[in-house]
């Protein structure tokens, strides 16, 4: 009866989200009195599981590539042979690409987007973003198997202590005539999904030539760069940098918004994050409303001081 | 000989088959992004009073892939969405863009599976190639129903697809993942969860004045189906709380914002 976490990883290291879901899953396994199982694929040292509650690992070493409905299939052999009535997944592109496959193979009903330990547990009800952050709303699950996916960065890393017993788990799993023909991925920089700071810049930076102060202050502070919808629309940045409600969601410690007015769908999309930081000419720009610290200036200005200055802070804090 | 002209007849059938490729593409009706969003009954339903609607972003760049499909490779298009009456002004657009028919399941549906399943009933019946959905629907955000759809009609599945090549019954296609991008090489039949970059932003059509008297004497069709059961419901809605106004901090005093930064929010 045990909660089962599917715990992801790159390249046989855990993610952040993994400890998170695990965090998580911890939570409710206390609250139904039960224990917590992770399943991991290709994980070397599984052990620091422990630290977030987790009981016991299953780790799979039979499949090379990621493949969303080999782990989808093998998630639901594991979770049929420990009887589990609940499971977390993360919100990564590789989690929300298995989670509706893995709800149809166990007949489960998923809630993704949830951002707080359940507020009920009969009926199991759940709270998750709705409307691209403009609101919440409070699902119930009826299905006697449930699929919970949970926000990135919202509930937080709850140290615990598990024992992390790992064994081997090797189902057996049917070929697919999907298979990955390349991966294209800078491996030296902060993703939008993993970091705990994104720096973010929009049209009023004038060009594509002037993002040599953006990525200097992003690597200062270990973040990800991201830009607004326009930005990305005149080719100025790839769309993978595209935040907002047609673009990646963004629920990070600190954002910081240079040079972007804040239309409402930009807002939204990044509205989840704890802490943000305007910087733009416009004191009457819309992002003043939703900031939580603003700088009313020119970012040309503004932006190498922060760096300057950051990089002295960095160095005294270090 | 009698080998060959089999061989022959095969092979006009499959060049056949690859010429008419059959797709659907899945439409959601939703509120603008500028909307603002408000609840009514309590917390319990969606205000959509003075809301506009329009075809979802990410449905809409699926459909405008799908006329290249249409143009270049003579792929035929149906397009299909499950709601009310109130969705057909959204097919209709769809068909002034230039798609060939259109079916609306008539049901109103409390879930992604819910909405999955009258899908997948309709697409058995069509024996689609390619069904194109949005990787999440800008309202619930769930981001299940193309995964669920695949799922169900034991078809391929791409999500957060961002390039999609089809030639004769292999399709190549990339998608969006954490930190880059990934490419897949699979089989049809095909799901797709599309996005941005599946065409760009200046792609997007706007229906002209002939797509528009085109598009009215196109079929649009509406089922009836048995209602199905759903895993989930949305109970009550709740908005953000609303924050406190922002801290200025003057532009020539950055120790001061790296100060509040650090001491008082703790983000660095």
């Amino acid at each position: 009866m045990s909660v089962l976490v599917y715990t992801e990883s790159d390249k046989g290291i855990l993610k952040k989200a993994a400890f998170e879901a695990a965090s998580y899953g911890k939570a409710i396994a206390d609250s139904t009195g039960t224990s917590l199982t992770a399943i991991t694929f290709n994980v070397s040292d599984t052990s620091k599981l422990g630290d977030y509650g987790v009981d016991k690992v299953l780790n799979i070493e039979s499949i090379d590539e990621f493949n969303a409905f080999v782990y989808a299939d093998a998630i639901k052999q594991a979770a049929e042979k420990e009887n589990t009535a609940i499971i977390v997944l993360s919100s990564s592109a590789d989690s929300k690409y298995i989670a509706p496959i893995l709800a149809i193979g166990l007949n489960a009903g998923y809630v993704p987007n949830v951002v707080e330990t359940p507020k009920n547990l009969s009926p199991f009800t759940v709270k998750r973003t709705a409307f691209t952050n403009k609101a919440f709303c409070y699902t119930e699950i009826s299905t006697p198997v449930k699929i919970v996916g949970v926000s990135n960065n919202s509930y937080g890393l709850v140290e615990n202590t598990g024992a992390a017993q790992t064994e081997n788990f090797s189902p057996i799993l049917a070929e697919s005539s999907t298979s990955v023909v390349s991966v294209d991925k800078a491996n030296d920089k902060v993703t939008i999904a993993d970091a705990e700071v994104v720096v973010s810049a929009g049209r009023g930076l004038k060009g594509p030539e002037n993002w040599e102060m953006i990525e200097e202050l992003a690597d200062v502070l270990g973040a990800a760069t991201a830009c607004s919808k326009p930005v990305s629309d005149l080719g100025w940045r790839p769309h993978s940098e595209h935040v907002g409600q047609t673009g990646k969601p963004v629920a990070t410690n600190l954002y910081i918004a240079i040079g972007i007015s804040g239309a409402i769908q930009h807002l939204a999309g990044v509205s989840a994050s704890k802490v943000k930081v305007v910087i733009n000419t416009d004191a009457e720009a819309p992002f003043f409303k939703a900031a939580d610290y603003g700088v009313v200036g020119d970012a040309f200005e503004v932006v190498p001081k922060l760096i300057e200055k950051l990089k002295v802070f960095k160095a005294e804090n270090a | 000989m009698c080998d060959v002209f089999y061989l022959l007849l095969v092979s006009s059938f499959i060049r056949i088959k690859i010429l008419n490729m059959k797709i659907l593409v899945c439409i959601s009706h939703v509120p603008d992004t500028t909307s603002k969003i408000n609840f009514s009954e309590g917390d319990t339903k969606f205000d959509s009073n003075g809301v506009q609607y329009v075809i979802n972003p990410n449905d809409e760049f699926g459909l405008t892939r799908a006329m290249w499909f249409k143009e270049k490779q003579n792929a035929s298009i149906d397009v299909i969405s499950v709601g009310g009456s109130e969705t057909e002004t959204t097919l209709r657009k769809a068909l002034a863009i230039g798609a060939d028919a259109a079916i609306r399941v008539n049901a109103s549906t409390p879930d992604g599976l819910s909405v999955a399943k009258h899908l997948a009933d309709v697409a058995k019946k069509g024996s689609y190639d390619l069904v194109i959905a949005g990787r999440e629907s800008i309202d619930y955000n769930g981001g299940m129903v193309p995964g669920m759809l695949a799922a169900m009609l034991n078809a391929n599945f791409v999500t957060n697809c961002i390039s999609l090549e089809i030639e004769g019954t292999t399709a190549t296609a990339t998608r969006e993942i954490d930190g880059g991008k990934e490419t897949l090489s699979t089989l049809l039949p095909l799901v797709i969860g599309g996005q941005k970059g599946l065409v760009e932003e200046s792609d997007l059509r706007i229906p002209n004045m002939r797509g528009i008297m085109m598009a009215r004497k196109k079929p649009l069709t509406v089922i009836d189906p048995e209602p199905n059961s759903s895993a989930t419901k949305s109970v009550s809605f709740e908005k953000p709380a609303s924050r406190g106004d922002v801290k200025l901090v003057e532009a020539d005093n950055i120790d001061e914002l790296i100060n509040l930064l650090h001491n008082e929010a703790k983000v660095i």
